[in-house]
């Protein structure tokens, strides 16, 4: 267990300064670690943890919550959410004080515009890896399908489209 | 005290009084609890808009702290919002308050899909439900690609990410911190 505890702490707390660009550009470097490395649970267990954080309201990073309490029970929220949230935290309150020094620098914006690039390969390899797991039949690849040219060719909230993904794959249609 | 200073004082004071703790943890708070499929534009009507906590340029500046550092942007922000009134405890507020209900939430969430998990239909919606979340993460991919998919250089580094990540699955770690210099560099000097 505390082999276990320790194993989310290290991977959680390293996701955690990694995360540039936001929560969904560690997605494939989060299942690499759980699904591949440490054999925690299955792709499609993991994708459907990331679906549930999707449907709850609040950050898009409350996936780690979930997997801390998949592996390790209230222990792994616990130090999956110290982890995840605690450098990052850390660091922005560091730098808070330095930003008014360094903010108007022209330094900062060209790395930041030169990041871009990588947090769009980043996002692009999130959404390869979490389909591949969780469009595994004609039928949800249907709704994957159905619902990104929706949310992209439209500005319907994205609770409607999870909710009518859930609705469709209840009916069981495609799935057999 | 001159009538001077008494004016500028008036001039620097923000329009309610700084929010305390208590305060900071309720925002934040009823932040998590409504605040469904991205937080961020919510989190501008209450902070500046609503409590007026903030100004909409100072909204903006911290903002831009929070995007630039590693670590959800809301997330960020409730820790630099927390610091900048209350320090360390209005941090430690705001962050937990912000987190607290969501965490809650998918927790009953991945409850209710353990116990479930041998009926079949249960498992089909749940499956209706991942693919749907996974659609939602192509279109915004695409719409992420689109900006720079005429620029031949940042499709080449976003393509060369996603070679490493998605279909060599190398680590985080080290293919950052070998691609990022790079791409900051060439995005720096080179034409694109």
């Amino acid at each position: 267990m505390t082999d276990t505890l320790l194993a989310l702490a290290t991977i959680f707390s390293q996701l955690s300064l990694l995360a540039f660009g936001g929560g969904n550009t560690i997605l494939p470097e989060m299942q690499r670690q759980v699904v591949e490395i440490h054999h925690w649970m299955s792709p499609q267990d993991f994708s459907a943890m990331f679906a549930l954080a999707q449907a709850a309201p609040g950050p898009n990073m409350m996936v780690v919550t979930l997997v801390g309490w998949h592996v390790a029970g209230w222990p792994g929220v616990l130090v999956t959410s110290l982890a995840k949230f605690g450098p990052s935290s850390i660091l922005t309150g560091v730098v808070l004080h330095l930003w008014q020094r360094f903010k108007d620098k022209p330094w900062r914006a060209t790395v930041q515009a030169g990041l871009v690039p990588m947090t769009v390969g980043l996002v692009a390899a999130s959404a390869a890896l979490i389909t591949q797991a969780s469009a595994h039949t004609w039928g949800l690849a249907a709704i994957a399908a159905a619902c990104a040219l929706i949310t992209y060719k439209s500005k319907v909230h994205p609770l409607w489209v999870l909710a009518a993904g859930a609705l469709l794959g209840f009916s069981g249609i495609g799935q057999v | 005290m001159t009538t001077e200073t008494i004016i500028t004082d008036q001039n620097t004071v923000r329009q309610t009084p700084a929010p305390s703790s208590r305060e900071l943890f309720l925002g934040f708070l009823m932040l998590g609890l409504i605040g469904f499929g991205g937080v961020l534009p919510l989190a501008r009507r209450i902070i500046v808009e609503q409590r007026r906590w903030l100004t909409a340029a100072e909204f903006t500046d911290m903002l831009g702290l929070c995007q630039f550092l590693p670590g959800g942007n809301i997330i960020n922000l409730s820790v630099a919002i927390g610091l900048h009134f209350r320090g360390v405890s209005g941090a430690l507020a705001s962050l937990l308050g912000l987190i607290a209900a969501p965490s809650a939430i998918v927790i009953a969430l991945g409850v209710v899909y353990q116990r479930f998990q041998d009926n079949p239909s249960v498992q089909h919606m749940f499956a209706g439900l991942a693919a749907a979340a996974s659609g939602l993460l192509i279109s915004m991919a695409l719409k992420m690609l689109m900006p720079i998919l005429k620029k031949p250089l940042p499709l080449l580094i976003a393509s060369l990410f996603f070679i490493s990540i998605a279909l060599l699955r190398l680590p985080l770690l080290p293919t950052m911190l070998v691609l990022a210099p790079l791409s900051v560099i060439a995005i720096w000097k080179l034409p694109s």
